[in-house]
């Protein structure tokens, strides 16, 4: 089966029915999506496929053959993080951290569809995914900053093209 | 059923007899390195913190040839922060960045035994702990750079991981180490630094943690993947008490992957080469086993009948000054709380392998040595052929799936020795099988006299034990399960300066008569034991909703009413913040808005804090809003302030959570409450509009434990905001909907 991760194309043997979680966590060994329900109940294990968040544990892996996939580890690196990653760090938003990487990627969803999202829609768009530590505050506050650096990175960058052309 | 029996130990009594208990917490003034330091006492002091049981500084910090330190704690990462704040403290004594600390965490082979990281405990007897110890190691340092140097010590100064002195001479940490230099009692009377010398205590450092976990980095025991690791899963019984009557053995065996399954009495599990393979196998087993349940659960509409008619003992909580006292009138109120569930995001797990008779589980329990000795128990070998390491875990807020599910590795392991074996719970397993937070009834009585004043106070709990905690094999679910049956721990009703149902009992206001009683419930049908704050989360609801029922009746402003009662000047600070911060006001509100406040100070004695808010009353729905809070809170000397807020934040939520919605639903015989949608959380939606906190630090003041502070007082200003809305009083946790409906007549 072929599946395209972050950009990378992977060939991986599974039962067609596994959930795409146990894929990504097992074969692939990206640790960022989380088995928190199986239920798709509390969005620690969302990830993006074509642009739009999923919850990994309900996806089957053979629904997503030939999509683009996304996880956390695709919007950047430890040593270069994203603006996503780097709003959630300068936000210290986190407590434990496990639903972080569910969060981060249905917020990524969001801002990639609506990039001038308002608060009220970012907390709209979050309602499928729990936090239990009560991070919610700085979850929000984070979100929109990375949208405020996303945005800004998009200003820059349309700014760049349009002295070059 | 036993008759009770009031046993003549008090919880003053208690304090007062072991009064240097409470002062080993403490940074004594003298203690304090000052310009002019003060004489060593003539008696020998108790040793702060952790080091009176652990008191070889070597046990708690080691420094190499290279100069390079790593520092022990018994402690582990729960999410608070301490792998940084603890950090921080080594390093302000230490002379050195935190960043250049390497931190061990609780592990059975290499740090100290702290017991459990539970009851808010980590910077007050870990912190306290390492403190002393690297401010000693320090002077050690400069004395063996005097020696080298031949430069008297009050020349001498630590400095970024050096000793320096008069004319450039220095020389680095590395070179000062010699054969068990460290190898040394702590001392009482070691001098910390001044706070005005500060370079890491108190200042802004990040969370070591937080960049792996926003990166996809291995940061939890679920994302552990060892060379030829297993996948195991096991099948839980429908019901506490049911017995296995039998289950298909050779079918399951034979489906794709599976490697093993073990059966032990009513323990059943599976092993698989991939993990999904093991969780269709499990389901498979789930759907042949055949079960002998029986009904042994309370009816969950009369827990209160259940608590009062199972009472095992009374303790005394506190008996001070006269039983009754005449007034001016005199009001009664009783409070109830459900049970509740720690309600972990992540669903325990632990990876455990046996190699060479010595059985290594990762796992993230609270307790890795307590967490060993049941493991040990269970299996029948002696502590030392286990090691439990502790991996981070998904939140736990107290005693939840860990230690059990650390104990199915372990189990499920011996069947597979030198290979390492993954356990992952699935979501219903936790939801069904953790300890939830008992659930309690509470009744108070106050007299007032004719100025409204408070002049005696009776208050009754009834609640079990809120710690069931390892223990004993007997107090993991494996343990119980498998063919051994340990039993399980015999409930002790207990009362310590700490507090366990009784946590908070006494309120903090100034009353001059007081009994406070324990109505001890040794009988557990429901699994129980700590969940943050334990008592203290229902005793601070009752106490505080019913001294706003106290302002009422001495017609009084209800903030005003507490400071009247409160001579502490710390409790009154944050009391004052909070309503200066909030605006708190009597000035009329839109119709169903209302302003609730509470406080109380953590254990009596940890910190302090206050909390205001705002919340609206949708009458058609019964939805309770709440929009604006205002937080205060004293730890004392703030080693990092922002995840002093963060954990301030998180407990407001999490028990506006638990407060608007949460209780574990069962029948005479099962638990019901097997996912999400059947237990509630909080979720975005109902977020507060604003959420502020603000610590008042006091630098040089000993450390208050305060992760667990919130949890009472929130659920207070929740109540106390619904009065003020309504006009209306509710009496029992949670407040739903439909209890909502019910109080205003909907």
């Amino acid at each position: 089966m072929k599946l395209s991760v972050n950009g990378v194309p992977h060939e991986v043997e599974a039962d067609p029915a596994t959930p795409l979680l146990y894929v990504l966590r097992n074969d692939l060994k990206l640790n960022g999506a989380k088995f928190g329900c199986g239920l798709g109940q509390c969005g620690a294990c969302t990830v993006m496929v074509d642009g739009k968040a999923v919850f990994s544990c309900l996806t089957p892996v053979m629904l997503v053959e030939g999509r683009q996939i996304k996880t956390v580890e695709g919007l950047g690196t430890l040593d270069e993080p994203g603006p996503m990653q780097a709003a959630f760090i300068e936000e210290q938003a986190a407590q434990c951290g496990y639903c972080i990487a569910g969060m981060m990627m249905r917020a990524q969803a969001l801002l990639e569809a609506k990039p001038d999202a308002g608060d009220a829609d970012i907390r709209q768009a979050l309602e499928p995914n729990l936090c239990r530590c009560g991070t919610h505050m700085r979850i929000l506050r984070a979100v929109a900053r990375a949208r405020d650096k996303m945005r800004s990175t998009s200003a820059a960058s349309s700014g760049t093209t349009g002295r070059a052309s | 059923m036993n008759a009770p029996d009031f046993p003549d130990v008090t919880r003053r009594g208690f304090l007062a007899g072991a009064g240097a208990l409470v002062v080993s917490f403490t940074i004594p003034v003298h203690a304090q390195e000052a310009a002019n330091p003060a004489p060593a006492p003539a008696k020998p002091l108790a040793l702060p913190g952790s080091l009176a049981d652990t008191p070889l500084l070597d046990a708690w910090i080691r420094i190499d040839a290279d100069g390079s330190i790593t520092v022990f704690t018994g402690k582990a990462e729960l999410g608070q922060g301490t792998k940084t704040s603890l950090r921080q403290i080594a390093a302000e004594e230490l002379e050195i960045e935190p960043a250049a600390i390497r931190l061990i965490t609780a592990d059975t082979a290499l740090t100290p035994d702290e017991g459990y990281t539970a009851g808010s405990q980590t910077i007050q007897n870990s912190g306290t702990a390492i403190r002393y110890a690297s401010a000693q190691v320090r002077q050690i340092l400069v004395a063996k750079a005097s020696e080298k140097l031949g430069v008297p010590v009050e020349q001498l100064k630590a400095q970024a991981g050096k000793v320096v002195g008069p004319g450039g001479v220095v020389v680095g940490y590395g070179a000062l180490v010699a054969v068990d230099f460290l190898h040394v009692n702590a001392a009482a009377d070691t001098w910390l630094k001044a706070p005005e010398t500060y370079h890491a205590i108190g200042k802004p450092f990040a969370r070591v943690d937080i960049p792996a976990k926003v990166t996809g980095g291995e940061a939890f025991v679920q994302d552990m993947r060892l060379p030829g690791m297993v996948h195991a899963r096991v099948v839980r019984p429908p019901s506490y008490a049911a017995k296995l009557t039998g289950f298909n053995e050779v079918a399951v065996k034979a489906m794709p992957g599976v490697v093993a399954m073990v059966h032990d009495g009513d323990f059943l599990a599976v092993v698989a080469r991939q993990e999904f393979q093991a969780v269709k196998a499990m389901r498979a087993l789930a759907m042949t086993a055949t079960w002998q349940e029986q009904a042994a659960l309370p009816d969950q509409d009369q827990i209160p009948a259940f608590l009062e008619k199972s009472v095992a003992k009374v303790g005394i909580v506190t008996s001070v000054g006269a039983d009754t006292m005449p007034g001016a009138r005199t009001i009664e109120a009783q409070f109830t709380r459900a049970y509740q569930m720690h309600g972990s995001i992540g669903p325990s797990s632990a990876v455990a392998i046996v190699d060479n008779g010595l059985t290594t589980v990762w796992t993230h329990t609270q307790g890795v040595y307590p967490d060993r000795k049941a493991i040990a128990q269970m299996l029948d070998v002696p502590p030392e052929k286990v090691r439990c390491i502790h991996a981070e875990g998904s939140g736990c807020y107290g005693h939840n799936g860990a230690d059990d599910a650390a104990a199915d590795a372990a189990l499920i392991a011996q069947a597979l020795p030198g290979t390492p074996v993954r356990v992952q719970w699935m979501r219903d397993q936790e939801h069904l099988w953790e300890p939830y937070g008992p659930a309690m009834l509470t009744r108070t009585s106050a007299t007032l006299d004719d100025k409204g004043s408070i002049v005696s106070w009776h208050y009754d709990l009834w609640s079990n034990n809120h710690g069931t905690r390892p223990g004993s094999a007997g107090s993991l679910i494996a343990g119980r399960l498998m063919a051994k049956h340990f039993a399980p721990d015999p409930a002790k009703l207990q009362i310590s300066p700490l507090g366990n149902g009784d946590r908070n009992a006494i309120p903090l206001y100034d009353v001059p008569n007081q009994r406070v009683n324990w109505h001890f419930v040794a009988d557990m049908p429901v699994r129980v034991s700590a969940l943050r704050g334990l008592g203290a989360y229902c005793n601070v609801f009752s106490i505080e909703s019913f001294m706003d029922e106290l302002a009422l009746a001495a017609n009084a402003d209800r903030v005003e009413y507490r400071l009247r009662h409160l001579n502490d000047a710390r409790a009154r600070k944050v009391i004052e913040v909070a309503a200066e911060k909030f605006g708190w006001s009597n000035d009329p509100m839109p119709e169903g808005r209302g302003r609730g406040f509470a406080f109380a100070k953590y254990k009596n004695h940890a910190a302090y804090l206050a909390i205001a808010l705002e919340a609206d009353v949708d009458r058609d729905s019964g939805a309770i809003a709440i929009s604006h809070v205002v937080c205060a809170v004293d730890c004392g000397e703030a080693v990092a302030p922002d995840s002093i807020v963060n954990q301030t934040e998180g407990g407001i939520l999490q028990s506006l959570s638990w407060t608007l919605y949460e209780a574990v639903h069962f029948d005479d015989t099962r638990i019901l409450s097997a996912d999400w949608s059947a237990y509630p959380i909080l979720r975005f939606s109902a977020v507060p509009d604003s959420l502020e906190v603000h610590v008042v630090d006091n630098p040089g003041s000993p450390y208050l434990g305060v992760a667990e502070a919130a949890q009472g007082p929130t659920a207070g200003a929740i109540a106390n905001a619904f009065r003020h809305a309504t006009g209306k009083r509710i009496h029992d946790l949670p407040y739903t909907r439909e209890r909502v409906k019910a109080v205003l007549g909907v």
